[in-house]
């Protein structure tokens, strides 16, 4: 397992980070993201969708639990899995087939169907830093 | 088109965008004949077991049932059924195809006509049922769990959003202040409830207005001042006045609402407002949509709590004003999960 850890000091440390991600991403790649309310996960989103080139307002999924975006390099295919009971629901709403198919999937709340994820999935985990903007995100994935 | 009057047309229509199984029968697009949802029956029972809510298996078990129900409330047979009406989006989708799906299945198998209906015209054509004498144009909110869009009803099929969310819907901001909180889901009855006995003055948080000319609404930012607020009289070590929280916020974020709506109403010449989606029914948008309208010379429309969450009779009001204008879809319909209005 590899693993790293970035201090985000304000949405532009966000940004560069999302644009990172952004640029290593091929169809087929899973982001899952960890962490409590208010940590940023929809913020990074944002910034990967805009990094993808994306060109649609970004708005929550929660209600949806998944909206799709096709307007940038690849498809973004983004969660937000907080009402999912289980990873069984994943399966009844056929959710896998996304984990495994053209585009990126972000997924916020990831760690509620963790069982469920394609194994080169990268986790970023995000927590509260010092202040009221620091973050620390860590992210980690399976060594290729 | 059917030889009947207008107003004697009668539509069965499926409502299955979200959580709820619902399918009503509407005559002339103005009377409810039934309206089922599956929330309010116990279908848990008659499978004795807990079906998980969300997923398409929940709707997929619940739809006939449901459709005997609406069909033996309303005293009425298949045969007495002219079209049907259905929600074809925006909306889950595992959960939208179901619905759409049988819709289909009885438009082909009776040779009655169909009528894709989008989600958000069916709410605001909720007011339809609720005020018989309510005609477009008119300026329409509808403010719930997934939406929060303002909407200009210029007539009955003709429907412009004018603003709506840059990220998370009205009803999603109260969910998850109340999940901070530690109140059930869903959040915004439960903080309407507390706010009563909370001051609404005791916290500012900032008005999200994005500039002028703007109808378009932002909550994300919102959660988050809140949430800054509660851990740093934490890490401060003092009690947090959960009910003042939730009165400050609610004030906060229906301040915003309210001058959104009703001067969108006023910018653009209308003189009714429309309300209509969950969050509808909490009592203090209910109060101050009430004094800004008055204010203003605005008629102020807003159905009982019944048509404002989703259901299946909104659907059946806006199937039929489709219907009558000859829009009607074919079994090539498809559920969208992202459909603009």
């Amino acid at each position: 397992m590899e693993r790293k850890e970035i201090k985000i000091s304000s949405e532009k440390d966000t940004r560069a980070f999302a644009a990172e991600l952004a640029e290593k991403a091929q169809p087929g790649d899973v982001i899952a993201l960890v962490g409590d309310l208010g940590t940023g996960k929809t913020t990074l989103t944002k910034y990967i969708a805009e990094a993808l080139g994306v060109t649609d307002v970004i708005t929550s999924p929660t209600f949806n639990i998944v909206c799709e975006y096709k307007t940038g390099r690849m498809p973004l295919y983004h969660f937000d899995v907080y009402r999912l009971t289980g990873p069984e629901e994943v399966y009844d709403l056929g959710f896998d087939e996304y984990f495994y198919g053209d585009g990126l999937c972000v997924i916020e709340w990831a760690d509620l169907i963790e069982e469920t994820l394609p194994e080169e999935t990268v986790f970023v985990d995000m927590q509260y830093g010092r202040s009221q903007e620091e973050r620390i995100y860590t992210v980690s994935r399976q060594e290729q | 088109m059917n030889q009947k009057n207008e107003n004697e047309l009668i539509t069965l229509a499926i409502e299955s965008s979200c959580d709820e199984t619902a399918v009503a029968l509407i005559k002339g697009g103005r009377k409810v004949l039934s309206n089922i949802i599956s929330s309010q029956i116990d279908i848990h029972k008659a499978y004795g077991g807990v079906v998980p809510e969300i997923a398409s298996r929940h709707h997929l078990e619940n739809i006939n049932h449901v459709v005997e129900r609406a069909l033996d409330e309303a005293g009425m047979t298949m045969d007495d059924v002219d079209f049907f009406s259905v929600t074809y989006g925006p909306g889950l989708i595992g959960a939208l195809v179901i619905g759409v799906a049988t819709a289909k299945a009885f438009a082909l198998a009776t040779g009655k006509p169909l009528v894709g209906v989008h989600h958000i015209h069916g709410h605001i054509s909720a007011n339809y049922l609720e005020y018989p004498d309510l005609e477009p144009p008119f300026m329409a909110l509808v403010v719930s769990g997934g939406h929060t869009n303002i909407v200009q009803v210029t007539d009955y099929n003709d429907l412009h959003t004018i603003g709506q969310t840059r990220d998370d819907a009205v009803g999603e901001a109260y969910d998850k202040v109340a999940r901070v909180l530690g109140l059930p889901y869903p959040g915004g009855p439960a903080i309407d409830r507390l706010a009563k006995e909370g001051d609404r003055e005791a916290i500012h948080f900032k008005r999200v207005l994005l500039g002028d000319g703007t109808y378009d609404f932002s909550f994300s930012g919102i959660k988050t001042a809140v949430l800054n607020y509660v851990n740093g009289e934490k890490m401060a070590g003092r009690e947090i006045n959960s009910a003042d929280v939730a009165a400050s916020f609610q004030e906060a974020v229906l301040d915003v609402i309210v001058e959104k709506s009703v001067g969108a109403a006023v910018d653009n010449g209308e003189d009714k407002l429309v309300v209509a989606g969950g969050v509808a029914a909490n009592s203090r948008l209910r109060e101050k949509l009430s004094a800004a309208c008055e204010e203003k010379g605005i008629r102020l429309c807003i159905p009982p709590a019944i048509l404002c969450t989703d259901n299946a009779a909104m659907i059946g009001a806006a199937g039929h004003y489709s219907y009558i204008k000859g829009n009607t879809s074919d079994l090539s319909l498809d559920a969208v999960a992202h459909l603009p209005l």
